[in-house]
């Protein structure tokens, strides 16, 4: 069933650095075309939106404690809140409401 | 040389507060990698190897659902996009003089945090300082996934269950602070999210694995948002 565990991780490895590494050996000077400077500037935002919602729902025990998970998250970042601080308390909220409902 | 040596203690100083960040993150991403069977060694050496937290939660999702090793490629050039455009600064931050080989060890520490913290250093990049935050922060996402994965199986049930939108909360603490004040992007944030639910529902849709359900509408949403809305010279980078 599964793929080999460790070509994963070098097929991952490798692409991860790719992307990391040719930049900086070909590309020293600034992207010009606003067209592509444009696309790679939404594109972190897009993905991590789409691998976020409607994921987040179906990652803990209950859709209740999910909900309340992801909007404890996003009123906290909205305030400026702390990479670290908004996972832990997004966290947090989702065992609270677990324990009680 | 002493320069060098300075610039690889402030690194290290610099480092320390990220290597906290690293550790928090990457025990969840050692519970879940425990949850997706891979062993201590498997899972540590992951984190090694790759130094990405997305990518590589994005990873054990991919290897729960037996993907293919295309689709495990294209997965991490969608997600880790974005190191493609701080290389690209970083690369103009370097020294005139430096050589080749500083920008092979560089790239490899090319994370958010890294690249955040080095390239709004005044002055030229030493390539020093990125080995000092490296030196440490690096051990941190180790040691973390290392007792993450030791400890998910003594953690209850409910324990993982909450920790599990560490990642998702990670991910909004990431995008919505800088769309605040930014309609515009809050609007491609919001479509993201409402496009993707859609995907997820919809009979026919709901059929494409998960992986290139997000190269497809990353791609889609962002080429036509960069074509009706390109961003202006001189914006913030993501």
């Amino acid at each position: 069933m599964k793929g080999n565990i460790y070509l994963y991780i070098l097929v991952m490895a490798g692409v991860t650095y790719l992307i990391r590494l040719i930049p900086l050996i070909f590309m020293r000077k600034e992207i010009k075309n606003v067209y592509l400077k444009s696309f790679l500037y939404y594109v972190p935002y897009v993905t991590l939106a789409v691998m976020t919602f409607p994921a987040i729902l179906n990652a803990t025990a209950s859709l209740w404690s999910a909900l309340a998970g992801f909007i404890t998250a996003i009123i906290l970042a909205y305030r400026g809140a702390s990479l670290f601080k908004v996972s832990i308390l997004a966290c947090l909220t989702v065992f609270i409401i677990e324990l009680v409902v | 040389m002493g320069n060098n040596s300075l610039s690889w203690k402030n690194g290290i100083k610099d480092g320390i507060p990220i290597a906290f960040g690293y550790f928090a993150v990457s025990f969840t991403f050692g519970i879940m990698a425990k949850k997706a069977e891979l062993t201590p060694f498997q899972a540590v050496f992951m984190s090694a190897a790759n130094l990405t937290s997305a990518g590589q939660f994005g990873a054990l999702a991919l290897i729960g659902t037996s993907a293919t090793y295309l689709e495990m490629a294209l997965i991490q050039l969608v997600i880790n996009l974005r190191y493609c455009l701080m290389s690209c600064s970083l690369s103009q931050k370097f020294e005139a003089g430096s050589d080749l080989p500083h920008r092979f060890l560089v790239a490899f520490g090319v994370t958010d945090e890294i690249f955040g913290v080095s390239v709004c250093r005044e002055g030229k990049l030493n390539p020093f300082y990125n080995y000092g935050l490296m030196s440490v922060s690096i051990p941190g996402w180790m040691l973390g996934t290392f007792c993450g994965v030791v400890s998910g199986g003594v953690l209850p049930a409910r324990m993982i269950s909450a920790l599990s939108v560490a990642l998702y909360g990670m991910f909004i603490a990431v995008i919505v602070p800088p769309a605040k004040g930014n309609k515009l992007l809050g609007g491609i944030i919001l479509s993201s999210m409402l496009l993707s639910l859609l995907f997820a529902q919809l009979p026919v849709l709901s059929h494409i694995s998960q992986g290139f359900r997000i190269i497809m509408l990353t791609v889609l949403i962002a080429g036509i948002a960069a074509f009706l809305f390109p961003v202006k010279e001189g914006a913030d980078e993501g």
